[in-house]
């Protein structure tokens, strides 16, 4: 490992975002306007305050999933990895180089959607908002690794959007977001159980219900961060030096 | 030697792609590797950076087994397609690159001079001419000092002014100690190289050099010497089961 390699890799990452300025806009923005979004539909204080905290776990997941799992297919296909492999990189530089990048960008996004829901749509967390910031920082970075992952399952970019429907959203249905994950069909209750987007919403809601941080919570992070770690370690396990 | 091949045998697909290649390439000196498309150049190069499964035989590399991770600070390559980020400038991906390797950032200028880039130092990869991107890709592979540089017809669609002032850029590499493995299409070229590889069909029909080549077949044009070449091979391994192109003569 080489962290002026891992370091140069963000700056990289971060320097192709900056020459494509409306999918960094997007990135940046649409989730604070989902929020607003959101609000107006339930046109009502309660009703948001229950699900908002979920969307701010999901909307990172989501996004970060998307860009990584086209910004990797990309770099698949061109042959810059197969370049990059051939130089001194370490697969984890450029896994942490992404991971890098990309939290720094769902930093900001989170900080929007937040700012906007605290000080306008009137949300209110009590746990530590720094906490919230951790917490979106893991959903994003686990986003990103499952991105990661599943672009060595696909040969297009039409096919890696695909990935967002098959992966994405029966983890959105599964997450406690429409119905509470203890009300399920037992079997749908232990299948929510194994997906990590459950703990990611779980935690959300957990930091704005409750003061301070509760066993729960961490457990809750922990899983978040297992999960992490496993989907890096796949990914990293699909980024081969060699082909037959 | 810089690079010794033996017995190299490479399956893909089911379909086997080289059927037993022997072939060595000498420090200081650019070998050029010669041959039709589709006759495995590729292949043989992607073998020698250590990209491709081996089915059989064995690639040796600055006396390492190829792909060996301590050769990755010693090896210069530039596949045949262009391998730089779109969507970065020349100048960004240059830069990253040499962070890479490690290179000093005054070898950014070097590069950019050598492939003559500088005016498009700014301008986004993806706006540039298909041979702009080439010589972009092209640079990446110069920086920093490899003991190997492995070209994958690096030439391809380029002014010929370019081309001639690239093998005199090649020529200076070698003359530092570098061995260059380059592969070309074009016969041209080849009179530029000292040593050359004639394949055809997953095959290694010769390796000399341009003059010893010139001499044993009789012919001072290196296109008329290759042919040659085939048709001697041909006479002595009578294709067995499918019929192989008519070679005019």
């Amino acid at each position: 490992m080489n962290p002026v390699i891992a370091l140069a890799t963000a700056r990289r990452v971060l320097d192709q975002l900056r020459h494509d300025p409306r999918t960094l806009a997007m990135a940046l923005v649409v989730p604070t306007l989902l929020m607003v979004l959101l609000r107006f539909v339930f046109d009502e204080e309660a009703a948001f305050d229950a699900v908002a905290p979920a969307l701010l776990g999901l909307l990172p997941f989501l996004v970060m999933f998307l860009i990584t799992s086209v910004s990797t297919l990309r770099e698949r296909t061109s042959g810059t990895l197969e370049r990059l492999l051939t130089l001194p990189t370490a697969k984890l530089d450029l896994l942490l180089g992404y991971a890098l990048a990309f939290s720094l960008v769902c930093l900001v996004q989170v900080a929007l959607a937040v700012a906007v829901s605290l000080s306008w749509l009137g949300l209110d967390i009590a746990g530590p908002l720094w906490m919230l910031f951790l917490v979106a920082a893991l959903d994003a970075l686990l986003g990103t690794a499952l991105g990661l992952l599943v672009s060595a399952f696909a040969r297009t970019e039409f096919q890696a959007v695909q990935f967002m429907p098959a992966v994405v959203l029966p983890q959105v249905l599964l997450c406690g977001l429409f119905t509470p994950r203890d009300q399920m069909a037992s079997f749908l209750e232990y299948l929510s159980d194994v997906l990590p987007l459950s703990y990611a919403v779980d935690a959300m809601t957990e930091l704005t219900r409750h003061v301070g941080i509760g066993a729960d919570l961490v457990a809750q992070v922990s899983v978040i961060g297992a999960a992490l770690l496993l989907s890096l370690v796949l990914g990293a396990a699909t980024l081969r030096r060699q082909t037959a | 030697m810089a690079v010794l091949v033996s017995g190299l045998v490479v399956r893909r697909g089911g379909r086997e792609i080289l059927h037993g290649i022997d072939c060595a390439v000498p420090e200081g000196s650019v070998t050029g590797l010669l041959g039709p498309s589709g006759c495995g150049k590729t292949t043989l190069l992607r073998s020698v950076m250590g990209l491709q499964r081996l089915t059989g035989g064995t690639v040796t590399v600055l006396g390492r087994p190829a792909g060996h991770r301590d050769l990755r600070r010693s090896i210069g390559y530039c596949p045949q397609t262009p391998s730089v980020y779109l969507d970065l400038t020349v100048l960004e991906n240059i830069r990253y690159f040499a962070s890479v390797i490690g290179a000093p950032p005054a070898d950014a200028d070097r590069v950019l001079d050598t492939l003559r880039l500088g005016a498009h130092r700014h301008q986004i990869v993806g706006s540039l001419s298909g041979g702009q991107r080439s010589r972009a890709s092209l640079a990446v592979a110069l920086l920093g000092e490899p003991k190997l540089l492995v070209l994958d017809e690096p030439t391809v669609g380029l002014d010929p002014v370019l081309r001639l002032e690239l093998w005199d850029a090649f020529a200076e590499i070698a003359a530092r100690g570098t061995a260059l493995l380059v592969s070309s299409h074009v016969m041209d070229e080849a009179a530029r190289c000292h040593e050359l590889l004639l394949m055809r069909d997953g095959i290694l029909l010769a390796q000399e050099s341009p003059d010893s080549l010139r001499a044993r077949t009789g012919t001072q044009d290196l296109e008329q010497a290759f042919l040659r070449v085939i048709r001697e091979h041909e006479a002595q391994n009578p294709p067995a089961g499918h019929t192989t192109e008519q070679i005019p003569s």
